[in-house]
């Protein structure tokens, strides 16, 4: 008993960054209808832009983690206005290949800027787990779950009550709507990649800080689209509910099936899931549903 | 003089090899990949081997992804079936290779029919997430069904025989290599043009349309996705012959989007493209390589540079062809030669 509330805790606790991670897909999906496979890719950047204000300048931790957001907005404008903005109305295909080919190439400039090894992030919380009584947190996963839960909060209320959050979800509702109100939609699709990285970048943050940082830690980015597709699509409530899905029966595959299959199935769970949910309930849990029939 | 290409029956307009210009030209080319690899090392040799491998890749998933609209982000997968199932008929069943590959590429294919389904159920972006899904539970397999592929050790494959001669070196797997590319190009070729080629491209155009003509979905999709499949598995048994070992690590994630670049560069729905896309990807690592071994005598710091750089080149190429050349090399090739037929006088 003791162990499986250990591992549902660790569950939800992973979930909330899933969560987070999944907010930096469903951002961009809901304005722009695009899927941004490059997020693990702006994961490892954040964390690794992070971890240079931090171990390189030697900036306090709010110093660091403000200036890592602010490169991430950054990233986001830079990004929309270059390559996505030309990419609107194209055929699926080329966006998410493009979304593929952001990815490689901007894992390739990580890996030439810092060098792939594997680095621990230095230590920016305090280490004691937290003793719940009947099970512990560790403290990478609690301080984790703490930022998503934030991030989370600040997205939904920026969403509910901001100007520019109405203005956003308008255009995802309906663009010409939308431009006819005065909303410009090049802007809010601009701001919604820069939302997209910064979720994305507060992810690799927290994921960095439990895990350590290598190049390859945006391979998390692929599991989260089993998050996404639970979740629907475009749905931020969904984003987050999968991502405690996920991470539990992520976890739970782990302690009940790796015995079983002599391990490796805690990676590969979500997939599984994932294909289970396009056999069952294609746009999840809360996304729009489409029909369409002959 | 002729000065145009005039075409006066719809038989004319289909036929692959359209004048004599082309015939002379493609039979001179046949000729000089036939006898180049007698003069040739085998450095080069073994490029042009993965370059044939490439091509039958290529040309089954553009007949996939080009010609029926359906996108697989797992095609690595299939090609690891291919190449696993080839490697266990050839140690445990004890059959001859010639058996063993076709034998390899149907298993590939009943596995490409499974991942097919969805397809009937979801598309476009779904679709995407539900190959990209069979690939890492293809991955998974390839490494924990260790009764079956011996998990990360991998299976040992011997040559492939011809009466008592091996296949062992570069060259004479070359000539293998070579006719089996052939006959993969010109099948896939005609197939394009027959009655099954336009049902994919309908149903890539439009598929509620497709189906409102008569044009079963359900049976044309899983057929696009088994002859793809097929032509993955060929190629990765051929790939893992080639080796003579067979490893997860073969076929990894990244080799599906190694394919897909292929197909995207090259030229969507253009047999010609997914040629010049495989021999254009194959060829960019191996110039970039050399590029940077001899940056190396100079800047000794570029050698760590390669595989970062050979990333960044080739994601920016995806990138950059998507956005400047959707309709990728064919279509540049397409332009040379419309240049060429009226020069000098072009107008």
């Amino acid at each position: 008993m003791d162990i499986l509330l250990q591992i549902l805790i660790t569950g939800i606790a992973t979930g909330g960054v899933y969560g987070l991670i999944a907010l930096g897909f469903v951002l961009i999906y809901k304005a722009t209808s695009i899927v941004n496979l490059a997020t693990g890719a702006f994961m490892t950047l954040g964390a690794f832009i992070c971890f240079t204000f931090l171990d390189s300048l030697k900036f306090p931790f709010w110093a660091a983690f403000i200036g890592t957001l602010v490169c991430a907005v950054l990233l986001g404008v830079i990004l929309e206005r270059i390559i996505l903005r030309q990419l609107i109305g194209e055929p699926i295909i080329s966006v998410v290949m493009v979304t593929i080919g952001l990815a490689i190439a901007m894992q390739g400039m990580t890996n030439m800027i810092w060098s792939p090894e594997y680095r621990s992030f230095p230590e920016i919380f305090p280490p004691e787990p937290l003793d719940l009584g009947f099970a512990v947190v560790p403290s990478g996963l609690l301080w984790g779950f703490l930022f998503a839960l934030a991030g989370m909060i600040f997205f939904l209320l920026f969403f509910k009550f901001s100007r520019t959050g109405v203005s956003m979800r308008a255009t995802a509702n309906d663009q010409q709507a939308a431009l006819s109100m005065g909303i410009s939609v090049r802007r809010i699709f601009a701001l919604s990649w820069s939302f997209g990285a910064l979720a994305a970048f507060v992810g690799g943050i927290v994921i960095g800080n439990m895990s350590g940082i290598s190049i390859y830690m945006g391979d998390i980015g692929l599991k989260v689209l089993a998050v996404i597709i639970l979740g629907g699509l475009d749905s931020i409530a969904g984003a987050i509910i999968g991502g405690f899905i996920i991470g539990i029966l992520e976890n739970l595959a782990g302690l009940y099936l790796d015995p079983i299959f002599g391990g490796g199935v805690k990676g590969v769970a979500p997939f599984f899931i994932l294909v289970i949910i396009l056999m069952i309930r294609p746009y999840g849990l809360f996304g729009k549903e489409e029909i369409e029939r002959v | 003089m002729r000065c145009a290409d005039f075409k006066e029956t719809y038989i004319k307009d289909e036929e692959i090899f359209q004048s004599l210009f082309v015939k002379v030209w493609l039979g001179a080319f046949l000729v000089f990949l036939l006898v180049f690899p007698l003069f040739a090392d085998p450095y080069v040799l073994y490029i042009a081997n993965m370059i044939g491998f490439a091509v039958i890749a290529a040309v089954g998933l553009n007949i996939l992804t080009g010609f029926t609209g359906q996108i697989s982000l797992g095609h690595a997968a299939f090609a690891g079936v291919g190449g696993y199932a080839c490697a266990i008929f050839i140690t445990r069943l004890n059959m001859p290779f010639w058996l063993a590959l076709p034998g390899g590429g149907l298993v590939a294919a009943v596995a490409g029919l499974i991942i097919g389904i969805p397809s009937l159920r979801v598309k476009g972006l779904y679709l995407c997430m539900a190959t990209l899904a069979s690939q890492f539970i293809f991955e998974f397999l390839f490494i924990h069904w260790e009764s079956l592929t011996k998990g990360i050790r991998g299976i040992n494959v011997p040559p492939p025989m011809i009466g008592s001669f091996a296949l062992d070196t570069e060259k004479s797997y070359y000539y293998l290599t070579f006719a089996v590319t052939v006959l993969a190009v010109l099948y896939g070729r005609n197939l394009v043009r027959s009655k099954v080629g336009r049902a994919f491209v309908a149903i890539r155009d439009r598929d509620l349309a497709a189906e409102i003509m008569g044009i079963s979905l359900f049976r044309y999709k899983l057929t696009a996705f088994a002859i793809s499949s097929f032509y993955a598995g060929i190629a990765g048994g051929l790939w893992v012959c080639f080796l003579r070992i067979v490893t997860p690590e073969h076929f990894p994630f990244h080799l599906s989007i190694q394919y897909l670049a292929m197909v995207i560069v090259g030229g969507l729905g253009s047999i010609l493209g997914s040629i010049f896309g495989a021999v254009f990807m194959t060829l960019v690592p191996e110039i970039l390589n050399v590029v940077t071994g001899n940056l190396k005598d100079i800047f000794p710091a570029a050698g760590k540079l390669f595989i970062p750089l050979k990333e960044v080149v080739f994601g920016s190429l995806i990138v950059i062809f998507l956005i400047f050349e959707p309709r990728g090399l064919a279509e540049i090739w397409r332009r040379i030669k419309a240049f060429f037929q009226l020069w000098p006088f072009s107008y």
